[in-house]
């Protein structure tokens, strides 16, 4: 409050918005056009500082907006103006945009720092420094499109940026796009993202088109302002603008039925897994829904449907993360969980604290990926390391045949080759597992709160995946960390270079001390979102009453105790199994030894997890086979040899020929020359017998001459 | 007198006759004949009607016939003479050359 | 009868006879001798015409010059031959026929003119003497007089050149 009280009426930095897009615009141009001749630290540092700028920006905006709380819309050029219709690429200054702005950028920022270095390893792996500069364009060109997204005044806006983040995010799964599973794994797995994203931006594209049917405009404010009236008149205009809106939200922010394209996409580099697909681009449908609160507040059905969707997706994909052996799968999963808890907290209605979570685990999440990939890079250096040195055949225990350094089962025991790596990692599941002090205890406890309240179903729901949550991550941290190597590239990997490790560490800071964002009893971070969303607490009055809205808001210690027991629990057993358990298991014969305890525990239901409820596979037999069945037959038989070469070549053709073919021979052969070569024969003719006159031979001359003489004559005689 | 009719009627009969000859004969020498006789007979005429209206001018008329006549077949046969030294036949008929 | 109807009728017969004679006879000088008698019959003719210089002129220049010249032609040239058939043999017929037709238009002219024929008025007897002739001839006619020698003159340098018989160069 004393700030505020400070600064208002203040310095306003709000025309320096556009900014925060074209730092990272110029970055990337910069790169693409000189980046060749450039070292690839430098080409890297112009990217880090292109979003660093970009952060500076974000931040003068939020000094502006403590002064200036309501924000300000700033237009920055017309696009298209065609009678009702006015478009305009405007920017929207106010407390949500920008926290989404500083998220992007500041995780940002430190992502680049550290993919400066883990790019020079990467590219060495796979064979091509050359490919060192395109990934800091298309990094930056992700900051531009998730920049227009998160500023835009506009659903149009919005949904510009919406693809473009698609478009990086398929350009940047697929960056080594001749690698992967038959040299075309990353190609599809990068085909996979787009695809299913485009079913989500179908359902984006009829929200926008009712809503401009029924708003006439796409602007926010207009159509906040609208939504009484329109609510009055037509409410299952928004109820199908809401519904429509989450089947986007479900395609972006991987939520049931479309949340199979984000762990594919873990075949893409680690820093793009860490920002886009943890950190930015998956809460895309977060922010969505979050800005478009007040169409949600007057539709209680859609604001229902989405907190179930989000809830069961949290159950379901924290089940799927607790059967997975590949490192960042289980990140992966985790992600689409942990999403699955900011839909359903901004689908209740609890904005802040679905946008407090939202930041609390980006911090997390993102420093989770890198200290990931700072794993994978470390165990690769082992991998090297053994093969050069020894002739020892490799020891590959964990999986059969080819070796890969993302797999769990090859790791363990990399706490003392690792030490920094550990202590971040070990941060960040804890606060993953929402365990006090950590960030991410605070805004997770504070959605369980919302939901206790407002949701019962919802609350069962996202207990039951905080429990798996801390399960999964105190197993992954046994096996990655604990233990001893299971082979002999664990036992030699060695710890990342600094420029790595320095972002991590600032991350775990970050996951740290992100709580004091928004602690029960000081919520600063929900005062300010308040200015945007204003409704929140008319909501909870409604949906609690006036005194109990109150007096729930700040803290409720059981829900918080039930939450910390269980994942207390969780990581107790999570420890149990996998270190005690584990050394029992060690004590067998190789052949009888299961590659994880739970699956002599639980056998089928193992299978069942591992295989992710076998849902790709049942994509691809209900839906994707058939239609490419359909399509094929279409192609095949409709167009090709039904349209092709029945309809246009024999009937169109054919017939075109025929009557070629009748004008030609029958009409200007048989008839028109037919005259022209009569009047030739006839004139010939004519001549023949004209010429039959001239004898040659005197005697008929003179008579000719005779027979005029005879017939003038006779002519003056009868005259 | 007689009639100047008698003698006009005459001229036309020797006329016709030299016409007939003209056609009918194929000897160049006979035709060229012919057509001193169809001469002959305007003469005839010419004379009779000088006599008839007392007009010496019809026999003056005569008189260039008669020349010019001569002055004709002079050429004329000096013609039909190198004809046939070229053809070495005066049949009209097969002096056809000119045919078509 | 009148004499000169009779007289007239024979020398007629006569010239008409001659003419048809030359126009059948296969031979030619048969031919020109007939001509011959036509053009002394008509001489005749031209005296009971009172015609005397130009039937003298007759006999001299037409019967005794031209004639003659013809026979020395058919002469040089040597006898006539028929050979075959002529081509064109509908052409015979077709003459005479017109000829007939020419005959009958000519008659029936000659017949028409006047409803009743008058005899021919009597003339003095100077009337087509030489010097009748020549007063007229050198009078009125003198132009004509003077072209017509310039004619023959011509005719006969024609009459020379044509008949030159080309000798091979020697």
């Amino acid at each position: 409050m004393l700030l505020s009280e400070a600064v208002a009426g203040g310095p306003q930095f709000f025309n320096l918005v556009p900014l925060v897009v074209f730092f990272p615009l110029i970055g990337l141009l910069v790169n693409l056009i000189f980046g060749g001749r450039l070292s690839e630290v430098l080409v890297g540092s112009i990217a880090s500082l292109a979003t660093g700028l970009a952060f500076v920006v974000a931040v003068l905006l939020v000094i502006s907006l403590v002064g200036h709380p309501d924000g300000a819309s700033i237009a920055l050029a017309d696009w298209i103006t065609i009678g009702e219709l006015q478009l305009r690429w405007g920017f929207q200054v106010d407390t949500l945009s920008v926290t989404m702005m500083l998220v992007v950028s500041g995780v940002g920022l430190l992502i680049h720092i550290y993919a400066i270095g883990y790019m020079h390893d990467d590219v060495r792996h796979n064979g091509d420094p050359s490919r060192y500069r395109r990934f800091f364009v298309f990094f930056n060109l992700f900051i531009v499109a998730m920049m227009i997204l998160v500023s835009a005044d506009s659903y149009l806006m919005l949904f510009v940026g919406w693809e473009g983040v698609g478009l990086c995010s398929y350009l940047l799964i697929g960056f080594w796009y001749d690698k992967g599973a038959n040299g075309i794994g990353n190609a599809l797995a990068a085909k996979k993202a787009f695809v299913t994203n485009r079913i989500g931006d179908f359902g984006f594209l009829l929200a926008a088109f009712t809503m401009f049917g029924i708003f006439r405009t796409f602007n926010f404010d207009e159509v906040f302002a609208r939504v009484p009236e329109v609510a009055e008149t037509f409410p299952i205009a928004i109820l199908m603008i809401t519904l429509f809106m989450l089947l986007g939200v479900a395609g972006k922010s991987a939520q049931i039925p479309l949340y199979v394209w984000l762990p594919d996409a873990m075949a893409g580099p680690t820093p793009v897994s860490a920002l886009i697909h943890a950190a930015t681009m998956v809460t895309a449908g977060v922010y969505l829904v979050a800005r478009s609160f007040p169409l949600y507040a007057v539709v209680p059905m859609a604001q229902e449907t989405v907190a179930l969707i989000g809830g069961i997706t949290a159950l379901f994909a924290a089940t799927i993360a607790v059967a997975q052996f590949d490192i960042k799968k289980v990140l992966a999963y985790s992600t689409i969980s942990q999403l699955g808890f900011m839909v359903a907290a901004v689908g209740m209605g609890a904005v802040v604290a679905g946008m407090f979570h939202l930041v609390a685990h980006a911090f997390f999440k993102a420093l989770l990926f890198l200290s990931a990939g700072s794993v994978i890079q470390g165990v690769e250096r082992g991998e090297h390391h053994v093969e050069h040195s020894s002739k020892q055949k490799k020891s590959t225990k964990g999986s059969g045949g080819h070796f890969d350094p993302q797999d769990m089962r090859n790791m363990g025991g990399l706490r003392g080759q690792m030490k920094i790596t550990f202590w971040v990692y070990l941060i960040g599941a804890l606060a993953l597992a929402g365990i006090p002090p950590l960030a991410g205890f605070w805004s997770k406890d504070e959605i369980l709160l919302e939901a206790s309240h407002l949701n019962p179903t919802v609350y069962y729901l996202l207990l039951a995946a905080a429990f798996f949550t801390a399960f999964y991550m105190g197993r992954q941290v046994v096996m990655i960390f604990f233990g001893r190597p299971r082979s002999d590239a664990a036992a030699h990997a060695s710890e990342s270079p600094l420029v790595m490790t320095v972002p991590l560490m600032i991350l775990a800071g970050l996951s740290a001390l992100g709580g004091l964002l928004n602690l029960p009893w000081t919520h600063t971070f929900g005062h300010f979102l308040e200015h945007t969303i204003k409704i929140e607490e008319a909501v909870q009055e409604i949906a609690l009453g006036e005194e109990a809205a109150k007096a729930s808001i700040s803290f409720d210690p059981i829900v918080a105790a039930i939450s910390v027991g269980l994942a207390l629990v969780a990581i107790a057993l999570a420890w149990w199994l996998y270190h005690r358990r584990y050394q029992e298991m060690l004590s067998l014969p190789p052949a009888k030894r299961p590659d994880d305890p739970l699956r002599g525990m639980l056998g089928p239901v193992f299978q069942l997890l591992e295989n992710k409820y076998w849902i790709d596979e049942l994509y691809w037999a209900v839906i994707l086979n058939p239609y490419i069945a359909i399509s094929r037959f279409l192609a095949d038989q409709v167009d090709w040899r039904f349209w092709h070469d029945w309809f246009h070549d024999r009937v169109i053709a054919g017939g075109f020929n025929a009557l070629t073919r009748l004008l030609s021979i029958r009409f200007d052969l048989g008839f028109i020359d037919a005259i022209a070569n009569g009047l030739g024969s006839l004139t010939g003719k004519l001549a023949g017998r004209m010429r039959q006159f001239e004898t040659g031979y005197v005697r008929t001359y003179a008579l000719s001459v005779f027979l005029g003489v005879v017939i003038i004559l006779g002519y003056l005689i009868l005259r | 007198m007689l009639p100047v009719e008698y003698y006009v009627g005459l001229s036309a009969i020797l006329f016709t006759i030299g016409a007939l000859g003209v056609l009918i004969r194929r000897n160049a020498l006979v035709i060229f004949m012919s057509v001193e006789l169809m001469l002959n007979a305007a003469n005839l005429a010419f004379v009779a009607f000088a006599r008839a209206y007392e007009a010496v001018s019809g026999q003056i008329f005569v008189f260039f016939v008669m020349t010019v006549a001569a002055a004709e077949v002079a050429v004329g046969l000096a013609l039909i003479v190198t004809i046939f030294q070229n053809k070495q036949s005066i049949d009209v008929d097969q002096m056809n050359t000119m045919k078509g | 009868m009148t004499p000169d109807l009779i007289v007239f009728f024979l020398l007629a017969l006569v010239a008409v006879a001659s003419a048809l004679g030359m126009l059948f006879s296969r031979n030619a000088v048969y031919a020109a001798l007939l001509l011959i008698l036509n053009f002394s019959t008509v001489a005749i003719f031209y005296l009971i015409l009172s015609a005397p210089f130009i039937a003298l002129a007759q006999v001299t220049v037409y019967a005794g010059a031209i004639m003659v010249l013809f026979l020395f032609v058919i002469m040089l040239l040597g006898a006539e031959q028929t050979g075959r058939a002529s081509p064109i043999w509908w052409l015979k017929p077709l003459a005479l026929g017109l000829g007939v037709v020419l005959l009958i238009e000519a008659i029936y002219i000659v017949t028409s003119q006047r409803g009743v024929m008058q005899a021919m008025d009597t003339v003095a007897p100077t009337f087509g003497g030489p010097t009748a002739i020549g007063e007229t001839l050198f009078r009125q006619f003198v132009l004509p007089f003077e072209v017509t020698s310039i004619l023959l003159l011509v005719a006969m340098i024609g009459a020379i050149v044509l008949s030159k018989v080309k000798t091979p160069q020697g």
